[in-house]
């Protein structure tokens, strides 16, 4: 694999993001995937679309791997995150880390998905059977608040 | 010109993923914000800006030929 910070369409792969951080100085090698789930607030997803501000995101999981450079020396890390059309349980993103002792690798993983979720230019969409929203969106225009089978739960 | 990329639902309010506005009278972020309100009547409150690839604030200026992104909260992950 060509970089170890990627934003990509094709599916992602457990194995080459854990051989990206496998080395012998390696302790501990802790992966997330993060998977799409079936059910939000008893509401049913059909699937998720996640769309990316490609070269910005590759730039700022760059940044986040550097943020843990500085904060775990001894840390490598690996992240690819999908784009495009998500089925339930397919994978949307894989964090590798590894460190010499496994507390650093947890911890560093952890700290790689919440600044994902903080700083790095990537949104989903969810679709269900009645309607469709980006989240994120606060104002739900394009929900549709009566029609659906989850639609009275909040 | 002033490239403008819109994401996530930006794009259904501008109606499209990419704009190009006319540079003359803009100096910074605030005022694409403004000229965005006032010739699409769109609502971009507490949408983040990224001026080429780097997240900004209103002050950041902004010149002939750059890109600015507006940036819906993020919901990767």
């Amino acid at each position: 694999m060509e970089k170890r910070f990627f934003v990509t369409s094709e599916p992602l792969s457990v194995e080459e993001l854990a051989a990206e951080v496998t080395r012998p100085e390696a302790g501990a090698v802790v992966q997330f995937i993060g998977t799409v789930r079936e059910f939000t607030k008893g509401r049913r997803t059909v699937y998720l679309e996640y769309e990316a501000y490609h070269s910005m995101a590759e730039k700022q999981l760059e940044a986040i791997g550097r943020e843990v450079k500085e904060r775990w020396p001894d840390a490598e890390s690996a992240v690819g995150h999908r784009t495009g059309e998500l089925q339930i349980s397919d994978a949307a993103v894989i964090i590798a880390v590894s460190t010499p002792h496994r507390k650093d690798a947890y911890e560093a993983n952890e700290y790689i998905i919440e600044r994902i979720k903080q700083i790095v230019p990537i949104w989903k969409k969810e679709h269900w059977e009645d309607g469709e929203q980006w989240v994120g969106d606060q104002l739900e225009q394009t929900r549709y608040p009566d029609g659906a089978p989850g639609g009275g739960n909040k | 010109m002033i490239n403008v990329l819109c994401f996530a639902h930006m794009k259904d309010i501008f109606g499209g993923e990419r704009l190009a506005i006319n540079s003359g009278g803009i100096a910074t972020v605030k005022d694409v914000l403004e000229h965005l309100k006032s010739a699409y009547d769109a609502d971009v409150s507490g949408i983040m800006t990224a001026v080429n690839e780097e997240f900004a604030e209103e002050s950041t200026p902004v010149s002939q030929g750059d890109t600015v992104a507006l940036i819906p909260p993020v919901s990767g992950g």
